[in-house]
């Protein structure tokens, strides 16, 4: 079912030394870069285009194509964002752990095709065992002659400085990564008029790529794009790392291949629900994702196309089950509590709304609710994403507020009945 | 003449002048390495703050002053970057900072009631101590810290423990007082506390953490518990 292991084959295989440069070598490490370093910048772009492969930090937009944007202004940047914070989602932090030269490869080959001279490693605050081991990666790649000038003897300069968050999770958006690495505070920029292709880091260009994005890198070099896309459904080419959690026998990150259904990844890769309950429903792509329900979801393809069809997305990759024991209403208080606790507070809809949604469910549950707060859920979710729609449409900055709606529109579409239990019993059913 | 007055009176309750040390000689060297790591000198704002916690136990108007006049910002515009993270405490953290995940997936599997064992015992354990003069364990909660698969799941000094159960949190907690470790190891305390974990982390690491702030080679916050290195 799986088939085919690319970014988790080193760590599977040698889980005492993946991360150290020796096992790196020994497995052909930094043979991509060599590759990459004989051809020229724009055929690395190329061959990355021709993988088809679609960024994995969530908005899934194709890699080659965002390389390709790059304007030609000097000097440009690129940043890695490994900021990963979404709830439900620990895939960078294994790759980064366990295989930290992989992506550290992957930036170094990326740097060289967009004509970059200094890379940053932007990671979250809470994960400083990652930014210890990418540190060690990093000064390993300098004493080895992968970093710094004329590396390789090939006469490419690149510098990588590793930048650690300090506790947002908006810096995950790439233009507050940006304004965060620039000593500012974590606030996405309006964009248009300028995009981080355009203007990014000091208003030059810049790529910003994800962890696992970039981590698929060295191998697209070696393997050929043609390679990579030849992996998995069309529009969800390659493999791509899964992080399961919640009510499930066995949670962890799984690199799959998509195309499998979700029953396959619930039930079978995942081994099913402990003590044989029943599925209440999951979210399918990261807490920003509206959720699926057995009924409608539970036998279609796990794509980004057919998730996207179905009103959702996969998103970060994090997929959270939810048994018949949850009380939805409190999961739906507890998924927009974050949005209301992490928004920057720059757009009102987002900053007010997330709040009061909070407020809200968590009167319900507490047995104060009312028979018109359904209504005032929906009023207050339109006003934060007019008409409810998916892709939802925005009246902020950023997609932080629209994505509080989603476990509203799950929770006031699929389990209306159990909200209504709250308000006239007077509390949570499920104690 | 009596506006400005009132402007000044606000300006020194904000910032009070001279209160505080300025930063040692091998904090400031630290902090010239820091600024050199990138191509302008306002981007090191974030490590050089936590630098100044690192220097204080936490993050001080002095602290923020010493990091101001080094990147070329007023105070005021420190504190505007400082106060937008999470991780930059300006309340003094006990010397152990607990901090409890209750996102969605680690409360799916019960971390409300390890986040009221946490504090119920550090409440207990603070009473037993008599003066209650230094703080010694603070518990906070966090939104999602990326070790779902291992929910619930805490960090001590941002060191992450996965697999957590209400016995073990307390056991935790009194650990911390009785041991009262001089650093705290990640590997060390998912060993003595931990349970399932998203993935396997690998050999163990014996880096850990001098304080309430994230143990990273570049801030030199970073203590090593034996001969050898971090694996």
């Amino acid at each position: 079912m799986t088939g085919h292991s690319i970014i988790t084959a080193r760590m599977s295989r040698f889980p005492s030394d993946s991360h150290t440069l020796d096992r790196y070598l020994d497995t052909g490490g930094y043979e991509a870069l060599r590759k990459a370093l004989g051809m020229s910048p724009q055929e690395v772009t190329g061959e990355v285009r021709s993988a088809n492969l679609r960024g994995r930090g969530g908005a899934g937009f194709p890699c080659g194509v965002k390389w390709g944007f790059l304007a030609p202004g000097k000097p440009a940047y690129l940043v890695v964002n490994g900021d990963e914070s979404e709830p439900g989602t620990f895939k960078d932090r294994q790759l980064m752990e366990r295989d930290p030269h992989q992506m550290l490869e992957g930036t170094i080959i990326a740097s060289y095709a967009n004509e970059v001279n200094h890379a940053f490693i932007y990671i979250r605050g809470e994960y400083p065992r990652s930014a210890r081991r990418i540190q060690r990666a990093v000064d390993e790649a300098y004493a080895a002659g992968y970093l710094g000038s004329d590396l390789l003897g090939s006469g490419y300069d690149l510098d990588v400085t590793v930048h650690l968050g300090a506790g947002a999770y908006i810096c995950g958006e790439e233009t507050a990564l940006l304004n965060s690495l620039e000593g500012r505070r974590g606030e996405p920029r309006l964009k248009p008029p300028y995009y981080p292709a355009a203007k990014g880091l000091y208003m030059q260009p810049t790529i910003v790529n994800n962890v696992e994005t970039l981590s698929n890198v060295p191998w697209i070099i070696e393997n050929g794009g043609e390679a990579f896309s030849s992996i998995g459904p069309d529009g969800s080419r390659g493999t791509r790392l899964f992080s399961i959690s919640g009510h499930i026998r066995r949670p962890g990150n799984y690199e799959l291949v998509m195309g499998l259904s979700w029953r396959d990844l619930i039930f079978e890769v995942a081994g099913g629900i402990p003590g044989d309950r029943a599925l209440k429903c999951w979210i399918p792509g990261g807490a920003s994702a509206p959720w699926f329900v057995p009924d409608l979801h539970l036998d279609l393809p796990v794509t980004l196309d057919d998730t996207a069809r179905a009103g959702s997305m996969l998103g970060s990759g994090a997929v959270v089950i939810m048994d018949e024991t949850t009380c939805t209403l409190r999961a739906a208080e507890r998924v927009v509590r974050f949005f209301a606790h992490e928004s920057c507070g720059q757009c009102t809809p987002c900053r007010e709304g997330c709040s009061w949604l909070e407020r809200v469910l968590r009167r319900i549950e507490d047995g104060a609710g009312r028979a018109v707060d359904i209504d005032m859920l929906l009023d207050i979710s339109d006003n934060i994403s007019p008409g409810l729609a998916w892709p939802p449409r925005m009246t902020t900055i950023c997609p932080l507020g629209p994505s509080a709606v989603s476990p509203i529109l799950a929770i006031t579409t699929y389990f209306k009945d159990e909200i209504m239990e709250h308000i006239h019993g007077g509390g949570c059913p499920f104690g | 003449m009596e506006a400005g007055l009132l402007i000044s009176i606000a300006m020194v309750e904000i910032f009070p002048p001279s209160v505080g040390t300025p930063w040692s000689e091998a904090t400031s060297a630290r902090a010239r390495q820091i600024i050199d790591r990138y191509p302008k000198p306002r981007s090191a704002v974030m490590p050089l703050l936590y630098l100044a916690m690192a220097a204080e136990g936490h993050l001080t108007d002095n602290g923020m002053r010493e990091v101001a006049k080094r990147v070329g910002l007023t105070p005021a515009q420190v504190r505007s970057v400082a106060s937008f993270y999470t991780m930059y405490k300006r309340d003094h953290p006990g010397r152990y900072l607990i901090s409890c995940c209750t996102s969605i997936s680690c409360m799916l599997l019960g971390s409300d009631e390890v986040l009221g064992a946490l504090e119920d015992e550090t409440e207990a354990m603070a009473g037993q101590d008599g003066d209650g003069s230094e703080e010694l364990v603070t518990v906070e909660h966090v939104e999602c810290i990326g070790a779902c698969g291992g929910a619930p799941a805490v960090t001590v000094n941002y060191e992450l423990i996965e697999g957590l159960t209400v016995e073990k949190a307390r056991e935790l907690v009194q650990w911390l007082h009785n041991a009262r470790p001089e650093t705290v190891g990640g590997a060390e305390c998912q060993e003595l506390f931990g349970g399932r974990r998203s993935f396997d982390w690998g050999p163990f690491d014996r880096s850990s953490a001098d304080g309430p702030y994230p143990a990273f080679g570049p801030l030199g916050t970073v203590s090593v518990r034996s001969e050898s290195q971090d694996g």
